[in-house]
């Protein structure tokens, strides 16, 4: 299953407003190890279908969401909970990070 | 400069692209018998390390020898993803066979499909050492797995060393490398961006002045910020950048900051390393010429390496100081710097590699580690 794009319009609706947790990779298209990680944010999305949604957001496309959450450094990956942003990992990280991080806010 | 977090140590599931490798067990925590014993890999033929046009040259040519190579391709190992340095350049356009050009991605994804159509198993894993001392040659993995092999091929490549200026980074509001910071003048400066506009190189080698020069023919002005009161270059060099009209030399100065308009990098502010005094002035392009480091750590002084850090080879070869090692690309080269040159040099390592592996006389089993089944009429290990 792919993971769905979210953009500067979408983001409100598509990860503030959900019922799920939502994690959310902020992506740029010539940026190495986004593309590292890309693969593995998929994975979780196969793995974690019923209790989280994944979202990914171009950060070249959409600057203002990315501005509006300090996005310094790409690949950043958020978890959005009740349209909060509840928890940030910044970097390419192995999924079992990744897992451990999400495990903490699926109820 | 995009910020990779450590990986975790914890070793984890991983699987590998490539046909025949094994996928790695994950290792949970409440388990208590332990998992079986993984069978032993066998002795490979050949480990490539590096994820370049050099590594991948090598690869195709040693699977095409029926070497089955093993490639490490790294996790994002030293900070750039899997590909290497052209995955940090937006387009290649002097990569013979591809008018027009390509982005640098595309064209590592394409060595990698083709190392691989050749039959060339990758993983997706850094290595962390070396162990030459005894043959077969031990390669360990950041996450403590250990391969062996007859023959290595170090091709870990050398990475643009870029400063950490605010606004020179790659995220974020402000953040202009590859919009118009760069680390590679000879790839960039041709680029429209760049035509008849101020331009800013950071350095005061060899390089610096090179790249000046160069940056000279499309711009309307290089200055080039070095924070001494001397260039160390090669006084041709230093001669030649002075002499030329275009070229200007800011001394005992730094970047401190880059600025722009939220998409192209606009101006620099230029710091007086000895007065404090800090000028903006407009700058459309900024260039890092400030070395390279190869990578070349992890073999713990194993490999001789001249006083750079780079593996010194054998002139015209791709032969180490120690037999049976072998590095290409980058790592050994400091002149060229090129993806086809390392290409090049690829392909000249795997085809020592063939010379080498005839004087040794051995052949990769193809299942079984070597076993201590006989040779009888009836059957022959494969």
């Amino acid at each position: 299953m792919s993971v769905s794009q979210v953009t500067d319009a979408s983001f409100k609706q598509e990860v503030i407003n959900n019922d799920l947790p939502v994690l959310v990779d902020f992506w740029a298209p010539w940026c190495g190890p986004c593309r590292m990680v890309s693969p593995v944010v998929d994975e979780i999305a196969e793995e974690y279908e019923s209790s989280i949604k994944v979202v990914k957001i171009n950060t070249d496309d959409n600057p203002t969401i990315a501005a509006e959450y300090g996005i310094r450094s790409i690949p950043t990956l958020m978890i959005f909970k009740a349209g909060e942003r509840v928890d940030t990992v910044i970097g390419a990280v192995p999924k079992s990070t990744l897992a451990s991080t999400l495990n903490k806010y699926i109820s | 400069m995009v910020d990779p977090e450590a990986p975790s140590t914890a070793p984890e599931t991983a699987t590998t692209n490539g046909s025949g490798a094994p996928t790695m067990p994950t290792v949970e925590l409440d388990a208590s018998p332990l998992p079986p014993p993984t069978p032993p890999t066998p002795v490979r033929d050949v480990i490539i390390i590096g994820s370049g046009p050099a590594a991948h040259t090598a690869a195709i040519y040693a699977a095409r020898a029926e070497r089955r190579p093993l490639m490490f391709e790294g996790m994002l190992a030293a900070g750039v993803a899997a590909g290497g340095q052209l995955t940090t350049t937006t387009e290649v356009e002097n990569f013979p066979g591809f008018p027009g050009g390509l982005s640098g991605p595309e064209l590592t994804d394409r060595f990698r499909a083709h190392s691989i159509d050749a039959g060339t198993d990758i993983l997706t894993e850094t290595v962390a050492s070396v162990d030459a001392s005894s043959r077969p040659f031990k390669v360990t993995t950041e996450w403590g797995t250990t391969h062996a092999a007859h023959a290595l091929i170090i091709a870990t490549g050398a990475t643009a060393r870029r400063l950490e200026i605010p606004g020179a980074g790659e995220a974020g509001p402000e953040a202009y490398w590859q919009r118009g910071v760069s680390a590679c003048a000879v790839c960039d400066g041709a680029a429209p961006v760049f035509r008849n506009k101020p331009l800013a190189v950071i350095g005061g080698g060899d390089t610096a002045m090179e790249e000046a020069l160069f940056l000279a023919k499309y711009g309307s002005s290089v200055t080039i910020v070095h924070r001494r009161d001397e260039l160390r270059a090669s006084k041709v060099m230093q001669r030649r950048a002075l002499a030329h009209p275009k070229v200007r030399i800011a001394y005992s100065a730094a970047v401190d900051q880059a600025k722009g308009d939220g998409k192209l990098l606009q101006s620099v502010v230029l710091k007086d390393l000895k007065t404090g005094a800090a000028a903006e002035q407009p700058c459309n392009g900024l260039f890092f010429a400030v070395g390279h480091v190869p990578n070349t750590a992890f073999l713990g002084g194993q490999v001789k390496l001249d006083a750079d850090g780079y593996i010194l080879t054998t002139p015209g070869s791709t032969r180490t100081s120690v037999d049976g090692i072998f590095a290409a690309g980058d790592v050994q080269d400091k002149q060229w710097r090129q993806a086809v040159t390392a290409a090049g040099s690829g392909c000249m390592a795997a085809m020592e590699l063939e010379h080498y592996m005839a004087q040794l006389g051995e052949r990769q089993p193809q299942e079984e580690p070597a076993s201590a089944e006989p040779v009888t009429a009836e059957s022959v290990p494969v």
